[in-house]
């Protein structure tokens, strides 16, 4: 049975009953589209990010740190921090600290790397969204797709003996040992649930306006608008849905529910994919704060490692998913 | 008193620096207020977020940059 069967009810009651607008009219799809999808989605978001954070607890920063230093394994190593990225509480505000910390304790710079690729990348938000809009299996492959880009680009980067592109005084920056707090199960609950509001206070108009674009879309934008610009024949597609994505960081909770119905309008899977992920991976913003640490040789080689496995992603999700 | 926002000079931080200033104002705290972007000086406490409250060079715990949560927790060091 689908949980979200009362939602759906309820937006037909209201946009049919109550609004009384017409079944099946452009503008009855519209209104009963953005109601049905807003609920949908902000239940979603808060009861995921409550999880989300609740395991997070368990995956200070502090801790990962001590985990990565100690694997000296290559690409084990950069497979371990891109899927700490997902654990580990981040925000960009805290990726310059996390940087100079992680190459204090001795982690790799591929696997800081790795980490500072997918923390972003593979997002609570983005992982609601994903799952509500187009269903668990889009929001796994998601995840798969974005753990390995973090690996490789990583795995490549530290390879290429870089550490003369960071900026010299991280070296030289000597930390203390902190010991661990041990927060109660009372304490990671009140965690998780102010990291929810934060979110949902944070996001929520950025979805309604998202979700209403959509909406007008759903309802009044011919079926096969996109089909010829952003099919799958397109071989432009891919790479321009890929630069599109690097400015819209800010709104990546307003972005996904307009994709979900490009989508719908003949967008292909795979250039969605590579929209959304250029759209939470490569943030401007984010190269700016990391230019405090890493010289722009190394954040543009980055940003170009980074935005060619997106473009890849695209292309091969583009040849699977027909 | 002293108290430092330690921070990346991200927005979060400024707001942070804000709140501070305000409540050290409005309840007539006698405390010196400082807001520095040197990261190293997080990282040299042992820490890896941003932004951090530092009173009396003891890095705070904070639970969210509220007023009412920073307010707790200058409070919890000055009492």
């Amino acid at each position: 049975m689908d949980i979200f069967a009362p939602i759906q009810w309820f937006a037909d009651w209201l946009t049919y009953a109550i609004f009384s607008i017409a079944a099946g009219s452009p503008l009855g799809n519209s209104v009963n589209f953005f109601i049905y999808d807003s609920i949908k989605i902000i239940l979603m978001l808060a009861a995921i990010i409550f999880v989300v954070s609740y395991v997070r607890s368990y995956f200070p920063p502090e801790k990962t740190k001590k985990l990565l230093s100690k694997t000296k394994y290559p690409i084990i190593n950069n497979l371990l921090a891109a899927l700490f990225g997902i654990v580990t509480p981040f925000c960009s505000c805290s990726a310059i600290p996390l940087f100079i910390g992680f190459v204090e304790a001795g982690v790799p710079l591929g696997a800081t790397l790795s980490f500072l690729i997918s923390a972003p990348m593979v997002n609570e938000i983005a992982l609601v969204l994903l799952w509500g809009l187009f269903g668990w299996q889009i929001a796994l492959i998601y995840i798969i797709s974005g753990v390995a880009i973090a690996t490789i680009a990583g795995w490549i980067l530290g390879k290429l003996n870089l550490e003369k592109w960071v900026e010299g005084f991280v070296y030289q920056v000597k930390s203390v040992e902190k010991a661990i707090d041990k927060p109660t199960n009372r304490d990671r609950i009140k965690y998780a649930k102010n990291y929810m509001a934060d979110i949902i206070k944070k996001v929520w108009l950025y979805i309604l306006i998202g979700v209403g674009l959509g909406a007008l879309m759903h309802g009044y934008a011919p079926n096969d608008l996109l089909a010829e610009l952003a099919g799958s024949d397109n071989f432009f597609a891919v790479p321009i849905a890929t630069l599109i994505g690097i400015p819209l960081y800010s709104n990546a909770a307003g972005t996904i529910p307009i994709v979900s119905v490009l989508i719908d309008k003949g967008m292909s899977i795979g250039t969605a994919l590579a929209f959304m992920m250029a759209v939470t991976a490569l943030s401007l913003p984010e190269f700016i704060i990391l230019k405090k640490v890493l010289k722009t040789k190394l954040i543009f080689l980055y940003g170009s490692i980074v935005g060619l496995g997106i473009i890849f992603t695209g292309y091969l999700f583009n040849a699977i998913i027909k | 008193m002293k108290i430092s926002v330690l921070g990346s000079g991200c927005a979060t931080c400024k707001k942070l620096h804000e709140t501070v200033e305000y409540i050290v104002k409005q309840n007539n705290i006698d405390a010196e207020v400082e807001y520095s972007t040197d990261v190293t000086r997080i990282v040299a406490l042992g820490l890896m977020r941003s932004p951090v409250l530092v009173v009396n060079d003891k890095p705070v715990d904070l639970r969210s940059t509220s007023e009412k949560d920073v307010k707790e927790a200058i409070f919890g060091v000055s009492h």
